[in-house]
């Protein structure tokens, strides 16, 4: 069952000072409201993996790991590869995370990034069609949050595209029964780049990209995720309360700008 | 079962598959108090869609480490029966169940006055006995109600809807085929007199002008369902009125 998180017990005077600063316009990281932290990306930091990337969002770091490996298809879609996207709250990345099945979070967390790669057609998936109905490659997508300082979605979201950007796969061969991978190595077929942008709400005022400092005390949570052609092609609203129709106005439009910047980054870092 | 695949979901006269324009919603048939054991339930069928919703709690947190100190727990479960779907459905929790279980508590979780009763936990079960597409708008709209029903103090009733894209066109309350073969599908829950949008949702592509559009289209449904809720609601509460009233008759007469 799904219950009402218990958040750490943060000083109320920290939560105070993290408040009254937004209210003034100012972050306590001397953000703008509607600017990111940093973003470093590195690809290709795991060699075993077909494609790989890890970025640092200001404190936080996820890495993402790509396999490809041969599957079957699913019934309702026999010409099409297969994507699977999950992730792992790693319990070395904050002390609330405790090892086990993934919990509501991480699933959520999965689920929002694979929706965005999902649902703008990232990864042409009949091109990972190797015989109809029986044989197709499958895109394991890892998402590990080693050091979570906030905004998971987003630091998961690009890192993920930044290792699908940056995988390579084998060229197959069918003969007869038999699937004969060959060492030739060519990119995985990728179509489109959706950028998560989460925005958080805190009182009345609306930031983007939380730190977990300001994920402490916001209200409600907002992820817009925006494909190549600026149109909307995921969205997900979390924590407990809502946003009034004039905020979802102005958060989408701040969701194209800064989803087209962070592209740029993304597809600099994977060297597109 | 159904598994005709129609061709087109929009007609030359612009109807839908089912005969519905475009910005028509299913029929709704809301009921309140169905179950005899929960504080607070609610039945709602919205096209094909059949869902109860239950409430139990305030109660005593258990296990007691769940419970805040400030405040009331809300948890949520959201199951589909295995019966539910076309083809059947394992009984255990998918991870778009837990995904949904979450969302919906978290678009209930802004009207429940949860600070009244720290210490406690409210829990809320929503069961679909059919899907037809919209199931957690459905199950919003339901459990809001059994909420009510249980007499927990709320800010005001939420209610639910999605809006989908159907061959290019805006379509509301999408049913089971249009969803599956839509282009997009954006649920929406709402509170109409704090204008607050408590669970938003989107796959598919739109465009930022098909986004508010969209958006519009699903809180004005919203308000449309909010009238029904109220309806639902004033019918449970003057039946009891009747019975009360037929009961004490005998008495004024002697």
């Amino acid at each position: 069952m799904s219950a009402t998180p218990q958040l750490p017990p943060v000083a109320k005077l920290e939560q105070k000072t993290v408040v009254d600063l937004i209210a003034k316009g100012n972050r306590i990281d001397e953000r703008g409201h509607d600017s990111y932290r940093p973003i470093t990306i590195q690809t290709g930091v795991i060699e075993k993996a077909n494609g790989s990337a890890q970025i640092f969002l200001g404190k936080t770091r996820v890495l993402v790991g790509i396999k490809v490996e041969t599957g079957e298809p699913f019934p309702d879609t026999p010409e099409e590869g297969v994507l699977t996207v999950n992730a792992e709250l790693v319990p070395l990345a904050h002390p609330s995370f405790e090892p086990g099945p993934p919990d509501e979070n991480a699933i959520e967390l999965a689920r929002v990034i694979d929706r965005g790669i999902r649902e703008s057609k990232a990864i042409d998936l009949k091109a990972l069609c190797l015989q109809k109905g029986k044989k197709v490659q499958v895109v394991y997508v890892d998402v590990y949050v080693l050091d979570h300082d906030g905004n998971l979605i987003d630091a998961g979201s690009m890192a993920a595209l930044a290792a699908l950007a940056n995988a390579k796969i084998g060229k197959y061969e069918i003969k007869g029964d038999e699937v004969i991978v060959k060492p030739d190595r060519r990119p995985l077929p990728i179509n489109n780049y959706p950028v998560s942008v989460t925005f958080g709400k805190v009182d009345r005022n609306i930031i983007v990209d939380p730190s977990l400092e300001e994920e402490q005390v916001m209200n409600a949570r907002l992820t817009v995720t925006i494909e190549k052609s600026g149109s909307i092609c995921a969205m997900q609203k979390g924590g407990l309360s809502g946003f009034t129709t004039e905020e979802l106005r102005k958060i989408v439009h701040i969701a194209v700008e800064r989803a087209a910047e962070n592209r740029a980054k993304i597809l600099a870092a994977a060297k597109i | 079962m159904q598994n005709k695949h129609p061709e087109k979901l929009l007609d030359e006269k612009g109807l839908r598959v089912d005969g519905r324009r475009l910005d028509q919603l299913r029929p709704v048939r809301l009921e309140v108090g169905t179950l005899d054991k929960a504080n607070g339930s609610a039945y709602i069928e919205q096209g094909k869609n059949k869902i109860l919703a239950a409430v139990y709690g305030p109660r005593e947190a258990h296990p007691k480490h769940i419970a805040l100190p400030d405040r009331a727990v809300i948890r949520c479960r959201y199951h589909m029966a295995p019966f539910s779907v076309d083809e059947r459905k394992s009984p255990a929790p998918s991870r778009r169940e837990l995904e949904l279980s979450k969302v919906i508590r978290e678009s209930l979780e802004p009207t429940v006055l949860t600070d009244l009763y720290p210490r406690t936990t409210i829990d809320l079960f929503v069961e679909i006995l059919q899907s037809d597409g919209g199931s957690r708008c459905a199950g919003i709209t339901a459990a809001s109600l059994a909420l009510a029903d249980a007499g927990i103090p709320m800010r005001e009733l939420v209610a639910a809807c999605a809006v989908g894209k159907v061959q290019g066109q805006l379509a509301l309350d999408l049913s089971d085929i249009e969803d599956k073969q839509g282009e997009a599908d954006l649920p929406v829950a709402y509170m109409p007199n704090s204008n607050l949008v408590t669970l938003l949702q989107m796959d598919g592509i739109l465009t930022l002008p098909e986004f508010e559009k969209g958006l519009n289209m699903a809180i004005e449904a919203c308000k449309t369902l909010h009238t029904m809720q109220r309806e639902a609601l004033k019918n449970k509460y003057s039946q009891i009125r009747e019975v009360a009233e037929e009961k004490e008759e005998p008495e004024v007469i002697a």
